[in-house]
């Protein structure tokens, strides 16, 4: 298990003083003038070996990210987004971070708009998340009364930090459709080229993190590349929040080394499995997004907690949001419920995401009871295949991954559903409609 | 997608303006973006201007916000209906939104829903008294505090339907009952207390550094 004196985020239950005092006593604001006198070279340097990758759902390396943004200014400003939507299903880490750690955020802030040549940041922060937005803002006045940021602060960068916040759109965590939302339009998701490193907020220079990629960075700048890099597995480094939710004993955010086994994870901290490990049906390993992995010994008992032992089941990390189900679970529903969330957050702006959406959650409706045929099950399969890959944005594989790990592994349940539909239909004298 | 669409002219007050407090505030608002991308607070003053209301969003409303920021109407139509945080028809002085999404329903969002057709009807029904209404809405972020639902600013967490019902007496009885997890939890920590964060003297220790 990973050791106290390990944990990034100290008050991550909000047992302690959030405000700049309790922050500080903590370790925040601590040498930040150091850190940002390496200048934008060491920094960038630093976050790469760490090999800290975002914390968003992609899992993308922080440094290489960072080292994107243009080496000489041509004029236009450079930006700083950070990414406090938080609306994938599963996923309620940042929000802690916000509302107990949110000097950590802001620190981090500041470090990495010194070291991507950033004078201005923006929080975009969910519009549900009223009080986080209060907290975050308090915690952004303190900073600046005490001269952490702003312009001639004490720490010779010059940084306006400004928190915006959107109104309930899951999309507008894309990272293009926040800057569009941002810019005060529709988040509609922006095609790619140009990326943000060259074109992003209002066509300057920017770079979207996350919040916990950001909030990562002051502790791996203190406490050294090679403590981050220490934990976990290579390419797999750090510390990760997981948020545990379902099936579990006990629900609960966590702080855990990177690679920790599954089973692990939710014994030592969740209680384990509702009526034990050997009761589990599956769990999606990564927030909605991502595919499901079955219990089973090759399956979710040997799944290793971080991007490659979640790709080595063919899954992903995600956001390291861990659903659990246990075997009271009605599988097809579970997965149904989380296919009407696509088509409810859908922007519209793609066909075969639109009405891809629609069409894939109508289907899976009558699967439940099982009122379809079994030939549309590989319709349904092919349908998800047309959309993944075929969008603007990677809504549309978001969408289609949790439909296919439903297909994969559950297939049989399915045929059960339409089985015995059809024999009750038999049996009560109706038409075989749904038979084959 | 949603269809949203807006509440029918009879239903619509004829003019909206910001309260003087309000209009302050948005100059400020404004501010935080640079020269001539005033657009960029739109969802921020569409916002206060549903606070001002009382939790619904007038046509009159948008297009006051749309002027104040130079923008054509049509823009401001487009994201007040797009965004699904705007309500375009009112709502009950208490309206609740439910998180009906899969993590909140593997642990028990069904019961919560019960009460709340039970008790208040269908969804976006508002009470006779005005009081009382509710929404289904996805995810709310707070899913290993399910089931949950948003109150106004505040969530309401490891709700069951004993103790959403007491949530709701105390606001039927004009009380604000607290906020967060309505059992003897610490936030998101599990029951029972923390698995980590255990050890004292990380705290001491940094301190003195
Ligand atoms: C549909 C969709 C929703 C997303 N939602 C979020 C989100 O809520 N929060 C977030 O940090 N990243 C989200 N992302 C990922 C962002 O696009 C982006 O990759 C991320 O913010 C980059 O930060 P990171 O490298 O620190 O992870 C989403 C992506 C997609 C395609
Ligand atoms: S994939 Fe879906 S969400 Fe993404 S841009 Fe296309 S329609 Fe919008
Ligand atoms: S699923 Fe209900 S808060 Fe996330």
């Amino acid at each position: 298990m990973l050791a106290d004196k390990d944990r990034i985020f100290t008050n991550l239950y909000g047992l302690h003083d959030w405000g700049l005092k309790g922050a500080r006593a903590r370790g925040a604001w601590d040498g930040t003038k150091a850190i940002l006198d390496k200048g934008r070279d060491g920094i960038v340097n630093d976050v790469k070996a760490s090999g800290l990758r975002g914390r968003g759902g992609a899992g993308f390396p922080t440094g290489l990210k960072w080292s994107f943004m243009p080496k000489k200014s041509d004029g236009r400003p450079h930006y700083l987004v950070v990414n406090a939507d938080e609306s994938e299903p599963g996923t309620c880490k940042d929000r802690e971070i916000m509302r107990h750690d949110p000097h950590l955020l802001i620190e981090g802030c500041l470090i990495a708009g010194c070291a991507m040549a950033a004078n201005t940041g923006y929080i975009y922060i969910r519009g549900e998340f009223i009080r986080e937005r209060e907290r975050l803002q308090a915690a952004i006045d303190q900073a600046y009364q005490a001269k952490l940021i702003g312009k001639n602060n004490v720490h010779g960068w010059d940084f306006d930090l400004y928190l915006h916040h959107g109104a309930g759109a899951y999309i507008c965590g894309e990272e293009t459709a926040l800057l569009e939302s941002l810019e005060g339009k529709k988040g509609q998701p922006r095609l790619k080229p140009p990326f943000p490193a060259n074109v992003g907020l209002y066509g300057c220079p920017t770079t979207v993190q996350n919040v916990e990629s950001i909030a990562a960075v002051p502790d791996i700048m203190r406490r050294g590349a090679a403590w981050f890099a220490g934990i976990g597995r290579p390419n797999n480094t750090g510390t990760k929040l997981f948020c545990i939710s379902g099936h579990v004993m006990k629900p609960c955010n966590v702080e855990e080394a990177m690679g920790i086994p599954l089973p692990e994870l939710l014994e030592r901290h969740a209680g384990g499995v509702r009526g034990g490990w050997d009761n589990l049906l599956a769990v999606i390993p990564g927030g909605s997004s991502m595919p499901l992995v079955p219990a089973g010994s090759d399956q979710a008992d040997t799944l290793l907690m971080d991007f490659d032992g979640c790709r080595d089941k063919k899954s992903a990390l995600g956001t390291a949001a861990v659903i659990v189900m246990d075997k009271s679970t009605d599988i097809v529903r579970a997965m149904t419920r989380i296919s009407y969330f696509y088509k409810h957050e859908s922007c519209g702006q793609c066909t075969p995401c639109r009405e891809g959406m629609g069409w894939m959650w109508r289907v899976l409706t009558r699967m439940v009871e099982g009122r379809a045929q079994k030939r549309e099950i590989d319709m349904l399969m092919q349908v998800t295949t047309q959309i993944e890959g075929h969008t603007i944005c990677a809504f549309g594989d978001g969408a289609a991954w949790p439909v296919q790990g439903l297909l994969r592994h559950f297939r049989p349940e399915i045929e059960r559903r339409i089985d015995e539909y059809s024999r009750n239909a038999d049996a009560h004298g109706a038409v075989r409609e749904a038979a084959e | 997608m949603s269809v949203r669409r807006l509440a029918p002219p009879e239903m619509q007050p004829k003019e909206f303006a910001f309260s003087k407090d309000n209009l302050a505030w948005a100059k400020q608002q404004v501010a935080k973006y640079p020269e001539g991308r005033q657009q960029s607070a739109v969802i921020l003053l569409l916002w206060r201007a549903q606070e001002q209301v009382g939790c619904w969003l007038p046509e009159a409303a948008i297009r006051y916000v749309a002027d104040f920021l130079g923008m054509a109407h049509i823009r401001g139509l487009e994201i007040a209906t797009f965004y699904t945080m705007f309500n375009l028809a009112p709502v009950g002085k208490v309206h609740v939104q439910l998180c009906g999404t899969t993590p909140c329903r593997l642990r028990g969002a069904d019961e919560i829903e019960k009460v709340c057709r039970n008790r208040i009807g269908d969804q976006n029904h508002v009470t006779a008294d005005g009081k009382f209404s509710w929404v289904e809405v996805e995810c709310l972020g707070a899913c290993v505090n399910a089931p949950m639902v948003q109150i106004g600013s505040d969530y309401y967490e490891d709700l069951t339907a004993e103790s959403f019902g007491k949530v709701l007496d105390q606001f039927a009885a004009g009380k604000k009952p607290k906020p967060g997890p309505q059992t003897d939890r610490q936030l998101s920590a599990p029951a029972g207390g923390p698995t980590t964060l255990t050890d004292k003297s990380i705290y001491a220790a940094r301190s003195r550094e």
